[in-house]
C-alpha cells in the first residue's frame, strides 16, 4: 500500500460520515398529495416548478473518499462527474481549490473509479455537474480544510484561529507545515460540527477564467480516452451489429472467419456474435466473413415514421395551462418539424474490459459509471462490488454515453476468451445502432388582439422517447410523470403576459431507439416556438425583439430573459445598418433556470451550384447565474451554438427499408470550418448566488435565429429542419 | 511483410500485412495513441498525421506505402519541451473541449502552415476539413492564424 493509500485509510477510519442537506427529491412530497388534488394538476405544478425541484447532489461519502492528500502535498480529487469536454473538471477543481485555500495547480483531477471512490447516483448530464455540486462540494472541501487546520494547530501547538493558510502550507508564529505533512502526522480526524464556507467577496479562484485543467494532455495527445487503454495480453474484438432497425440476431455461421489470420475466437452469445483477434484490422477483415441471419420484424420507411410522429397520433399530456382554451376558427396556425439526429461524437462507444473468475474491470467512456457497473454485474452474475468501472475522459458524450450496453458485451467477450479485450464500434455501427434524437412535429396556434398582442397561444409537440426508456429513467417515474421531459423540455411558453396558454406534449413509440441528445427537446421546441413568435411578430407588424420583450413577464426570470435579449440585440447591432446583404435574426430560450438569447447575422450566398445560407456571426447573451469560470462558460456557449447550428442547418437521419441513412460523416453532414461563423460573441450577465446550467441552453435558439433571419432577408419561412435542405427546396 | 520507416525521428521496422491501415500500426503496434480513430473512411480527419510532411488520413493509408518515408504524429510534433507553434497557439486560445479530434486538427494545421505561411480565412476553410463535434471552430480559426504568426516570428 502506498503512502497515499495508507494516509487515506487512516483518514477514512476516523472521519465521521457527514450527510449534507438535500432538498426533497421529486418523488417524495408528491405522492402524498395525490388523492387530494388529482394527478393532472399535480403533474402540471411539477412541470411548472421543475427548476426549483431538481435535487442537489447528495454527498454521503466522507471527504477522504473524494480527496487524497499525499505526503508530497498534492491533492487528488476523485470526481464522480466525468469530463466530456464540458469543462466540469475545471469548475469542480476551482470550487475545491477555493475552499481548500490552494492554487488550482495543486488540485489533480481524476475520474473516480467505482471501487472505493464516489459514485454519481445519477449521470453526468443535464448541465448540472457544477450547479448540483456547488453547495455540497464547497461544504465538503471546507470541512476537509477545517480538519487539516485543527490537526495542524495541535501539531504546531498553537490555536487554530492563529493559523494562516497559503497554497497548502499552514503557518503560525514562524512555524509552518504542509497539508501533506499534517495528513501524515495527524492521528485523529474529527469532522467539524459546523462548516463555514468562504464568503463570496473572499473568492480567489472561483470566477476566474482559468485555462481548463485538462488542456495540456489534450494538446499533447496523451492517451486519456478509453480507446487508448491497453492491458497485458489484451485482444481486440468487434461485435457484429444489426444492419437494420427493429431487427434481432438469430444465428451466425463463422466457420470461415475462425480460420482467418489473427482470429482467436468467435464468441456467440444469446443476442450477439463477436469476433476476437490479435489486432483490430484482422478482426475488421474477419467480421465480413461471418454470415449472420437477422430477423427484421417489419419493413419501416421514412413516411411511416413521419406519420407516426404527427401531433394527434400518440398520447398527450397537458404541460402548461394559463387562462382559457380558445377553440374558435381562424387562429394563426403553422406546423414545424425536426428530423431524427445522431450524437455523432468522435470517440466511438466501447471499452477495455478484463473479466476474471471473481472480478471485472472496465475502462470506459461513460456518463453513468454506477449504472454501467450495475449492468455489467447483472450480466456476469457478480455482486456490484466485484465490478470496477474506471471511467476515462470522454471523446464526446452529448447523451450517447448514457447508454452502455457495449460494456456488457465487452465483459461477456472477455469472460469467453479469458483475456482482456478492447471492444469498440466501427463508425457505421455507431450510426446504424445509434440512439437518436427523436424526430419531432409541432403544431402552433395563436390569436392576436386588435393591438397586435397575443391573446392566446397553443403549442403541441409530438416526438419519440427521449428520457423515457433511458437508463436514468424508470417505469414508475414515467407512469407518474405521464409526459417525457426530454420531449417537452424547452416547449413551455415563457411569454406569460399572454393571457391564455396551452402546451401539450404527445408521446409516440417509434420502432428505433431514441434518447436524450444535448438539451433534449430544447432544440426542437425552441426552433418551433421561436420561429412561430417571429411569424406572429411579422403578422402583428411589430419588431421581433420588441414583440418578445412585451410578452415576457416582469417577474425575476422574465426580467433576466429580457436583459439577455436586449444585450444580445444591442451588441449584434439590432436595428442598425449592417453590411450589404446581411440581416439579423433573433431567438431566445429560458428552459430551466438559465436564460439565453442568440442573434444570427446571415446572408444568402451563391457558390455556383445554388443559393445557400451563410451565418457570419452569432451574438449570444447568457445569464447562467453565478459564474465559476467565464472562459469555460464562453467555450460551452460557443460549442453549443456550433452544435445547434450544425444540427439545425445540416443534420438529418432517415429510415428507409428499415435501414438508417446515412451511416458516415460527410453524407451525415456536420458543420465544418467553412460552415462555422467567423465569430461567436458571448456576453455573460452574472446574477444570483449560485451557478446554473450552461452546457445545454445554447443549443436552443440558434436554429430559429437563423430561420428568422432568412425570412427577413427573403420572405421565405423555413418551418422544417435541416434549414439548408429546406431553403434549397423553397428556393427552387 | 517487413516495412521500414521513420516515425517521430526514429527508425522502425514492422512486420504486418501491407494492407493494414497505418493508423492501427501507429496506435496498437507502436503504442502511439495520440492519433485517433474516428471513422475509418477518411471522412473525419481524427487520424491525420504527416507522411513526408504531407497531411494524410492514416485510417485509409496502407502501411506498405509508408516504406522508406518519414512519419510524424502528434507525439512528435513538438521539439522536446518546446511546443510546436500550433500547439502553442492551441494552448493560448484554449481550443480543446473533449479533445478527441484535436490532434488531427493540429496535424492538419501544422502541415498547412508549412505550405501556406500566412493562411487566409479562405485557405483555412479549404484546407482544414476535419470534423469537431464539440464545435471549437471559432477558437481553432483564431489559433490557426496565431500559429502562423508564432511560426513566422520564430523563423
Amino acid at each position: 500500500m502506498s503512502q497515499a493509500e495508507n494516509n487515506n485509510e487512516k483518514t477514512k477510519k476516523s472521519f465521521s460520515r457527514r450527510k449534507f442537506l438535500v432538498r426533497a427529491s421529486i418523488g417524495a412530497g408528491v405522492l402524498v398529495g395525490l388523492p387530494i388534488i388529482g394527478i393532472n394538476p399535480l403533474r402540471r405544478s411539477l412541470f411548472e416548478n421543475l427548476e426549483s425541484m431538481l435535487p442537489e447532489y447528495a454527498i454521503t461519502d466522507p471527504a477522504t473518499t473524494w480527496f487524497e492528500v499525499t505526503a508530497d502535498n498534492k491533492i487528488f480529487f476523485h470526481s464522480p462527474k466525468v469530463e466530456m469536454g464540458q469543462g466540469a473538471f475545471t469548475g469542480l477543481a476551482q470550487i475545491a481549490a477555493e475552499e481548500l485555500e490552494v492554487d488550482i495547480e495543486k488540485i489533480n483531477m481524476l475520474h473516480a473509479t467505482t471501487a472505493g471512490r464516489p459514485i454519481d447516483p445519477r449521470s453526468t448530464g443535464g448541465s448540472d455537474s457544477i450547479s448540483a455540486l456547488f453547495a455540497p462540494l464547497r461544504e465538503l472541501a471546507a470541512g476537509l480544510r477545517e480538519m487539516i487546520k485543527n490537526n495542524a494547530a495541535e501539531i504546531l501547538g498553537v490555536s487554530a484561529a492563529s493559523l494562516k493558510l497559503a497554497n497548502g502550507v499552514i503557518s503560525a508564529n514562524g512555524k509552518s507545515i504542509t497539508y501533506g505533512e499534517v495528513v501524515q502526522q495527524a492521528n485523529k480526524w474529527e469532522a467539524p460540527k459546523e462548516v463555514r464556507v468562504k464568503a463570496r467577496k473572499d473568492f480567489k479562484v472561483i470566477g476566474k477564467p482559468i485555462p481548463r485543467v485538462d488542456l495540456m494532455p489534450k494538446i499533447l495527445g496523451e492517451p486519456i480516452f478509453s480507446i487508448d487503454q491497453e492491458l497485458p495480453g489484451m485482444l481486440y474484438a468487434m461485435v457484429i451489429r444489426p444492419p437494420k432497425i427493429d431487427t434481432q440476431y438469430k444465428i451466425a455461421d463463422a466457420s470461415k472467419a475462425e480460420l482467418m489470420p489473427g482470429i482467436v475466437k468467435v464468441v456467440k452469445e444469446k443476442d450477439f456474435v463477436a469476433v476476437v483477434g490479435k489486432s483490430r484490422p484482422e478482426v475488421e477483415m474477419a467480421i465480413r466473413a461471418v454470415k449472420v441471419d437477422w430477423e427484421t420484424n417489419k419493413n419501416w420507411n421514412q413516411e411511416e415514421i413521419l406519420e407516426m410522429t404527427k401531433v394527434g397520433k400518440g398520447e398527450d399530456q397537458l404541460i402548461q395551462k394559463q387562462g382559457s382554451k380558445i377553440k374558435e376558427e381562424g387562429l394563426i396556425e403553422f406546423e414545424y418539424t425536426t428530423p431524427a439526429g445522431a450524437h455523432a461524437q468522435l470517440e466511438p462507444n466501447g471499452s477495455v474490459a478484463h473479466v476474471t473468475a471473481d472480478k471485472a474491470i472496465l475502462y470506459i467512456s461513460t456518463q453513468v459509471p454506477g449504472i454501467t457497473r450495475k449492468e455489467v454485474a447483472e450480466a456476469l452474475g457478480f455482486e456490484e462490488e466485484q465490478v470496477e468501472v474506471q471511467p476515462t475522459y470522454l471523446g464526446g458524450g452529448f447523451g450517447r454515453k448514457l447508454h452502455t450496453p457495449n460494456s456488457v458485451q465487452a465483459a461477456l467477450i472477455s469472460k469467453a476468451v479469458g483475456k482482456a479485450v478492447h471492444v469498440f464500434y466501427s463508425r457505421k455501427d455507431e450510426f446504424q445502432t445509434q440512439k437518436f434524437r427523436p424526430p419531432s412535429h409541432h403544431v402552433l396556434k395563436a390569436k392576436l388582439n386588435d393591438k397586435g398582442m397575443i391573446d392566446y397561444i397553443e403549442h403541441h409537440v409530438s416526438a419519440g422517447n427521449a428520457s423515457f426508456g433511458s437508463p436514468i429513467s424508470s417505469k414508475g417515474l414515467e407512469m407518474f410523470m405521464g409526459a417525457d421531459l426530454g420531449i417537452w423540455s424547452g416547449g413551455r411558453i415563457n411569454y406569460t403576459k399572454i393571457p391564455n396558454i396551452r402546451f401539450y406534449s404527445w408521446h409516440v413509440e417509434l420502432p428505433f431507439a431514441t434518447t436524450m441528445w444535448r438539451a433534449p427537446g430544447v432544440m426542437a421546441n425552441t426552433f418551433a416556438v421561436e420561429s412561430f413568435m417571429d411569424e406572429l411578430a411579422h403578422a402583428a407588424g411589430k419588431d421581433p425583439l420588441e414583440f418578445r420583450l412585451v410578452h415576457l413577464p416582469d417577474n425575476e426570470k422574465g426580467q433576466r430573459q429580457k436583459a439577455v435579449l436586449k444585450a444580445a440585440a444591442e451588441k449584434a447591432g439590432w436595428g442598425k445598418n449592417l453590411p450589404e446583404g446581411r440581416v439579423l435574426g433573433i431567438a431566445t430560450s429560458g428552459e430551466l433556470a438559465t436564460v439565453i438569447a442568440e442573434v444570427a447575422e446571415v446572408s444568402i450566398e451563391n457558390d455556383g451550384y445554388g443559393d445557400y445560407i451563410k451565418v457570419h456571426k452569432v451574438t449570444c447573451a447568457i445569464d447562467a447565474g453565478m459564474i465559476i469560470n467565464p472562459d469555460g462558460v464562453k467555450a460551452q456557449v460557443e460549442g453549443g451554438v456550433m452544435m445547434g447550428l450544425s444540427a439545425s442547418m445540416y443534420e438529418k437521419i432517415e429510415i428507409n427499408d428499415s435501414r438508417v441513412q446515412p451511416t458516415i460523416y460527410g453524407p451525415y453532414r456536420i458543420a465544418m470550418m467553412k460552415d462555422a461563423p467567423k465569430e461567436i460573441e458571448v456576453i455573460i450577465i452574472e446574477s444570483g448566488d449560485k451557478p446554473l446550467g450552461v452546457g445545454e441552453p445554447p443549443i436552443g435558439p440558434i436554429g430559429a435565429a437563423i430561420g428568422n433571419a432568412v425570412f427577413s432577408l427573403t420572405g421565405k419561412r423555413l418551418r422544417k429542419l435541416p434549414l439548408a435542405e429546406e431553403f434549397a427546396k423553397v428556393s427552387s | 511483410m517487413k516495412i521500414q520507416f521513420k516515425i517521430n525521428g526514429q527508425a522502425q521496422t514492422v512486420d504486418v500485412d501491407g494492407k493494414t491501415p497505418l493508423l492501427w500500426v501507429i496506435r496498437d503496434l507502436l503504442g502511439l495513441k495520440g492519433t485517433k480513430f474516428g471513422c475509418g473512411k477518411a471522412a473525419c480527419g481524427a487520424c491525420t498525421i504527416h507522411v513526408d510532411g504531407n497531411a494524410i488520413r492514416s485510417c485509409s493509408y496502407a502501411v506498405k506505402f509508408a516504406e522508406g518515408k518519414e512519419i510524424t504524429t502528434i507525439e512528435g510534433l513538438s521539439d522536446g519541451d518546446n511546443l510546436h507553434p500550433v500547439q502553442q497557439a492551441w494552448k493560448e486560445e484554449i481550443v480543446p473541449q473533449c479533445g478527441y479530434c484535436q490532434p488531427g486538427f493540429m496535424m492538419a494545421t501544422a502541415a498547412m502552415i508549412e505550405k501556406i505561411p500566412n493562411p487566409t480565412d479562405e485557405d483555412i476553410d479549404n484546407n482544414i476539413i476535419n470534423i469537431c463535434r464539440c464545435g471549437t471552430y471559432t477558437r481553432m480559426r483564431k489559433a490557426i492564424h496565431r500559429a502562423a504568426e508564432i511560426k513566422n516570428n520564430n523563423a
